[in-house]
């Protein structure tokens, strides 16, 4: 029983911290990932189509939202939609406080797209939404994609911060583990483990994405 | 409403109590960051591959498990070891490896763009490698680091906020007292204008270091001059200051 590390116990708790993994972690980032990723370049959008004391409050809000924590968020999500489920609750705001930071790279992915792009399409009188679509984002795009894959890594290693509201996420279904077999060693290993072979060879990936398209660019 | 500012009164000894936690965790993680990164950062950049290994293999470690699981490996896993860690000084660690190792990172990137003509400079000069570091290389690295470590140390504050579950009792954990004698949109919203105003002191903390750091460097005004509310002197500006 008080080895350092026990075979039996790992075998035991690694089905149940990968079935959370794939029922809760990967739904959530995923899901989440892609809220961020498009309410990301709405805000973006908005903010510089929108009159400047608007967009002085679209920003403030943003800063808020990213300055304060993700826990505190969730925990006041909670409590506020009681009847919601949790789960729901922490694609919601994990959604929407990446949404902040993604917005922040679409900013800077659109500020790099020359001048002469925007004039170009005033000369061949495209309509706004068409210079939008069929311009800007595009090139914006390119620029910002290893950001955003940096910020779903991110996103991914804040899960665990679902286990505030409840949610039975990897480390919540490992510590629940640990707690019923007076044995923490194996589950939070093996929770931190996975964590480790999922993030690093994303990132890795990405990392190689980043040099392709900027040596494509 | 009234109710609501009486219940905030009286519980703001506790408050500020969990603040104190907060800003401890905060700070203590930030002081163990920083000795991490530049330890780890320098490391990184060692042409001895043993070592250099080392230090890789700490920074993707620490980066790529997630900070609770680490938090939770000091709190819940090193007692069966027989390290019995305060929980304070689990969370600091907890916190201090996992944003160090993402600061040595920073530290590592900076120094690399440091201009190839600054280090040829100290060639010319014959500086020792130490000195070389020290007195030229790092002090502009520094500058250019700032706002990354800004990042990071606003992400630490709010990574403070999961630690009730190591049984800290912090901001997060007393709003939830709070919101038990009033409602969730008081005590939360109190909560959250709380870390707001935190994390935009050390904002502007941080913004302090790096225009003392930049004067150091002869670019910019002192950060006495930015805070004093005389017009700046434009003589001395125009040389480029006397740093």
């Amino acid at each position: 029983m008080n080895e350092l590390w026990d075979w039996d116990a790992a075998y035991a708790v690694l089905p149940e911290l990968l079935l959370a993994f794939l029922k809760v972690t990967l739904v959530v980032t995923v899901v989440s990932t892609a809220i961020a990723a498009v309410l990301g370049l709405v805000i973006a959008i908005l903010r510089m189509s929108v009159p400047k004391p608007v967009a002085v409050v679209i920003s403030f809000v943003g800063d808020f939202i990213r300055m304060t924590p993700i826990v505190v968020q969730l925990l006041f999500a909670y409590w506020t939609f009681l009847s919601v489920d949790p789960i729901i609750i922490g694609i919601a705001v994990f959604g929407i406080h990446y949404s902040t930071y993604m917005a922040e790279v679409y900013r800077a992915g659109i500020e790099s797209v020359p001048k002469g792009q925007w004039e170009a399409t005033k000369a061949l009188s495209m309509s706004t939404s068409r210079t939008w679509v069929a311009v800007v984002i595009p090139q914006a795009l390119r620029a910002t994609v290893p950001a955003l894959g940096n910020y779903a890594i991110s996103m991914f290693k804040d899960t665990p911060f679902l286990l505030s509201i409840g949610v039975v996420e990897m480390v919540r279904a490992g510590l629940t583990f640990g707690g019923n077999h007076f044995r923490y060693m194996e589950a939070i290993t093996l929770a931190g483990v996975i964590f480790l072979l999922a993030s690093y060879p994303t990132s890795l990936l990405i990392s190689r994405l980043e040099k392709r398209l900027a040596y494509n660019y | 409403m009234e109710a609501n500012f009486a219940a905030l009164a009286e519980a703001a000894p506790r408050i500020w109590e969990g603040l104190g936690i907060t800003l401890l965790l905060t700070l203590g993680g930030a002081l163990l960051a920083i000795v991490i990164a530049v330890v780890l950062g320098l490391g990184a950049r060692l042409n001895n591959v043993f070592l250099r290994g080392i230090c890789r293999v700490f920074i993707e470690f620490f980066r790529g498990t997630s900070l609770v699981v680490q938090l939770f490996f000091f709190f819940f896993v090193l007692p069966q070891l027989g390290v019995d860690l305060p929980a304070m000084v689990c969370g600091i660690l907890g916190l201090g490896l996992n944003y160090g190792a993402y600061c040595a990172e920073v530290v590592r990137g900076s120094i690399n763009s440091v201009p190839t003509g600054q280090w040829e400079a100290t060639t010319a000069l014959s500086l020792s490698k130490a000195q070389r570091m020290r007195r030229i290389i790092f002090p502009q690295a520094w500058a250019l680091m700032i706002p990354s470590l800004t990042n990071y140390l606003i992400h630490m504050l709010k990574g403070t906020a999961i630690v009730s579950f190591i049984t800290l009792a912090d901001l997060t954990f007393h709003t939830e007292q709070l919101r038990q004698d009033t409602n969730t949109f008081f005590a939360y919203g109190v909560s959250l204008v709380i870390y707001f105003v935190l994390a935009y002191i050390l904002t502007l903390m941080m913004k302090g270091l790096e225009v003392q750091a930049k004067h150091k460097l002869g670019r910019g005004e002192s950060l006495r001059d930015t805070l004093s509310l005389k017009a700046p002197d434009t003589a001395v500006a125009a040389e480029g200051g006397k740093g």
